[in-house]
């Protein structure tokens, strides 16, 4: 008897194995686990509201799903990669080098990063400079003499007089994370270019202006919360004194535990993000590979039902999920442009 | 006066007994230690997780009216699909509340029933194809917002800019809940559901049945390799250095990070053989190789624990080797084996770290039917959800765990069961 369950479970697996390679009959989608809940909740209703079975979406982070895109054309590789910001010029390449030669790009909508602390603590008001002088391993010399010395701030009072005398604690996401390279590259670098002779240094020695601008400090201060927000809410809940970093949504889902920062003026609110006015927001893409179109059954359906004012527009259900949609000019642009499938070129 | 041996032991008794007293409580105070954090886990787990089986459902009166939902050809199954459900669900929602008549109090008595809750609709329509054009009486689930507010995780005290239901909505609910409308209910989509973006649509089947798929792979595969290698390296193998460098990293293999199997997995069985993506088949032999040495050990186990004086009998009475074990040693060892391949399973169940590698962390809605369909597994679906950012996902959260508990400790009673009722002294 278990001769030959065991026999058929092995000609099951064979036959499987056969069979298995050759065809797909489902989106594959890979890349940002930010873009995931908005591809996740557009793959849903594409699933049961047509005869199409619903895409399979895996949360490999921005550059992972990139590797994965552009390793080559064929049903064994993904169809489509989410990204929380533009494709870099050397995945491009990379994906060419693989005859990945035609990328349809689609710029779906924004997403906030809040800086966030406990409603039992007031609102702070912040500048991108005031983060980075906080958050940096390295900071200008106060004295004006141009050089760099190890983040000597404790307290946010120390970083702003304005600022109550509060003891910097953050808790973020690892370097690993999306929301930190953003974050990073928008607060950080953004705080920091505000001083002349550091943006100087750009042109200078881009290197060290990268390694200034975009280093967080490691004494302490700047705690790693893992990739979970839910983690980093929770934990914000038990210390009022600290400050967290996570993506708008978990801001909008947590409204009476947490209040966002306003950083240069603006707090994280739907409008300011759409308005552009909170500094601190990422554009979110995905990338579809046009050599699939058509061999992948739903593709072009997938695409129309992403660009549908009741997924993306000011009322439709993404903007539940806590996305920024674009403006109303820049979806009716990026709807024509998905239709007629047109190639990026990045020089 | 010369101490004698019994004045010394008197002496030192009381300091003996209070050393024997104090090592006593340390080892108490250790198991209460284990136990109080059972204890603790289990109730904050039960405590969030209870609500999970429960979901507020909306009782409503749908008109299926043809030219509503843009069916004019009965015969037509893409009309079917593609009807206009979600307009059935608003036009029973305004009838309901005929006093909302502004735009955004429309939009706000839309948001009481879930999003998803067309697909609903049409399954029902496709399973009772006569109620077109003709009233029906329907519950459906309640928007998750509805339903935390309906549990009660919602503080009505709060500033409204500080929730996610608004008064109006709140007005509403109450007028429902007063006529009998709005209820908690068992929630059976936990169960019959796959995945969704919605917490009061989403559900452990897809998870359930991957886990289930996976584990038929890893089971038809690592009981027989196991048992068979345990059985040559018991039974057959001869003692050298060979066997023994074998015998040391079989050992080592057991304790290795589970992690590192998922990078083999993905290194071989996903390059080199070029098996599909994020499948039960892949996940299963991924989890096959981790579980083989928890097997090969407990088997080996098992047949040393087998009496030699059986063997030599039945080798005396004239048996072959191979009748010795297959008669005679195999099965006395069989209990054992199965004990081993049991408690392997389970770790197999629990298991995600290795399925991240080769892509079964994903987001799956349909509930997988054969060994190639793209699935992910219980823990996985755990971690999906305590991850997302939706509130009602962690009450869910909760409760997926749960049942993976309950298939845990029913796995390991079994396995328990087996050991005692199977189990022979010499």
């Amino acid at each position: 008897m278990k001769r030959v369950i065991v026999l058929s479970a092995i000609a099951l697996a064979m036959s499987n194995w056969a069979t298995g390679n050759s065809e797909r009959n489902y989106i594959e989608v890979v890349g940002s686990s930010t873009v995931y809940p908005f591809a996740t909740a557009v793959a849903e209703r594409f699933g049961k509201g047509t005869s199409f079975k619903t895409p399979k979406i895996e949360s490999t982070g921005s550059g992972g799903g990139m590797k994965l895109f552009c390793n080559g054309i064929g049903t064994g590789h993904p169809d489509i990669t989410n990204a929380s910001r533009r494709i870099k010029i050397n995945e491009y390449n990379m994906c060419h080098e693989n005859g990945v030669k035609e990328i349809v790009e689609v710029l779906i909508g924004y997403d906030g990063i809040a800086f966030a602390n406990s409603k039992d603590s007031p609102q702070y008001s912040l500048t991108r400079q005031d983060i980075y002088l906080a958050l940096a391993a390295d900071i200008p010399n106060p004295d004006g003499s141009e050089t760099f010395i190890k983040n000597p701030n404790i307290t946010w009072q120390d970083v702003n007089a304005a600022l109550p005398a509060v003891k910097i604690e953050v808790l973020g996401p690892p370097p690993t994370s999306g929301t930190r390279d953003a974050f990073v590259e928008l607060a950080l670098e953004g705080g920091c270019k505000a001083y002349p002779w550091v943006k100087a240094l750009k042109k200078v020695n881009k290197p060290e202006y990268k390694s200034r601008c975009h280093t967080i400090r490691e004494d302490g201060a700047y705690i790693e919360a893992g990739e979970n927000d839910n983690l980093i809410v929770s934990k914000l809940e038990a210390n009022p004194s600290a400050f967290g970093i996570f993506g708008f949504s978990f801001l909008d889902q947590n409204a009476e535990k947490v209040q966002g920062s306003l950083v240069d003026g603006f707090a994280p609110t739907f409008e300011s993000i759409a308005d552009g006015d909170y500094s601190v927001s990422r554009p979110l893409y995905f990338y579809v590979k046009k050599a699939h179109v058509g061999v992948v059954p739903g593709i072009e359906q997938f695409l129309r039902e992403f660009t549908s004012e009741g997924a993306w527009g000011e009322d439709g259900y993404l903007v539940d999920k806590g996305m920024i949609p674009l403006s109303f000019e820049l979806r009716t642009n990026m709807a024509k442009s998905v239709k007629s499938l047109n190639n990026l070129v990045l020089n | 006066m010369s101490q004698t041996t019994i004045d010394i032991v008197n002496k030192n008794l009381a300091k003996r007994y209070a050393r024997e007293k104090r090592f006593r409580l340390l080892g108490f105070g250790s198991v209460m230690i284990g136990f109080a954090a059972l204890v603790f886990l289990l109730v904050t787990i039960v405590g969030d997780g209870w609500g999970a089986f429960k979901q507020s459902s909306v009782r409503l009166q749908l008109n299926f009216d043809q030219s509503v939902l843009s069916i004019e050809d009965v015969a037509d199954e893409e009309q079917w699909q593609y009807g206009n459900y979600i307009g059935v669900i608003k036009a029973a929602l305004r009838e309901r509340f005929p006093e909302m008549t502004s735009r955004a109090q429309k939009k706000l008595i839309y948001r009481v029933v879930s999003p998803g809750a067309d697909h609903q609709v049409r399954q029902l329509l496709k399973k009772n194809p006569e109620w077109l054009g003709s009233r029906q009486e329907v519950w459906l689930p309640a928007d998750d917002d509805i339903d935390s507010f309906v549990k009660g995780h919602v503080d009505r005290s709060l500033p409204e800019s500080d929730r996610r239901i608004k008064d109006t909505q709140i007005v509403l609910v109450d007028a429902l809940q007063e006529s009998g409308d709005l209820k908690l209910k068992f929630n059976t989509l936990l169960f019959t559901a796959g995945d969704s973006r919605e917490p009061e649509q989403a559900g452990i089947r897809g998870a359930l049945v991957g886990s289930f798929l996976t584990l038929l792979v890893t089971l038809s595969l690592s009981f027989p390799i196991g048992v068979a290698a345990a059985l040559y390296l018991e039974e057959f193998a001869p003692k050298n250095r060979f066997t023994d460098v074998i015998e040391v990293n079989i050992n080592n293999l057991a304790a290795v990070p589970s992690i590192v199997f998922g990078l083999l997995g993905l290194a071989v069985f996903l390059n080199v053989f070029g098996l599909p993506r994020s499948v039960p088949l892949l996940g299963g032999i991924v989890l096959t190789l981790m579980t083989l040495p928890t097997i090969i050990i407990s088997s080996r186990a098992a047949l040393k624990a087998v009496p030699p004086s059986i063997k030599e009998a039945a080798l005396g009475l004239g048996a072959s080797k191979m009748q010795v074990i297959f008669h005679h040693v195999l099965p006395l060892a069989l209990p054992g084996m199965l004990t081993g391949a049991i408690i392997g399973m389970a770790q197999a169940l629990g298991e995600t770290a290795p399925l991240l590698m080769i892509g079964m962390v994903a987001f799956i809605v349909d509930v997988p039917g054969s060994l190639t369909d793209p699935a992910t597994v219980l823990p996985v679906q755990i971690f999906l959800w305590s991850d997302s950012p939706e509130r009602a996902f962690i009450e869910r959260t909760s409760g997926a765990i749960m049942v993976l508990l309950t298939f845990l400790i029913t796995m390991n009673a079994i396995a328990v069961l087996l050991r005692k009722r199977f189990e022979r002294r010499w």
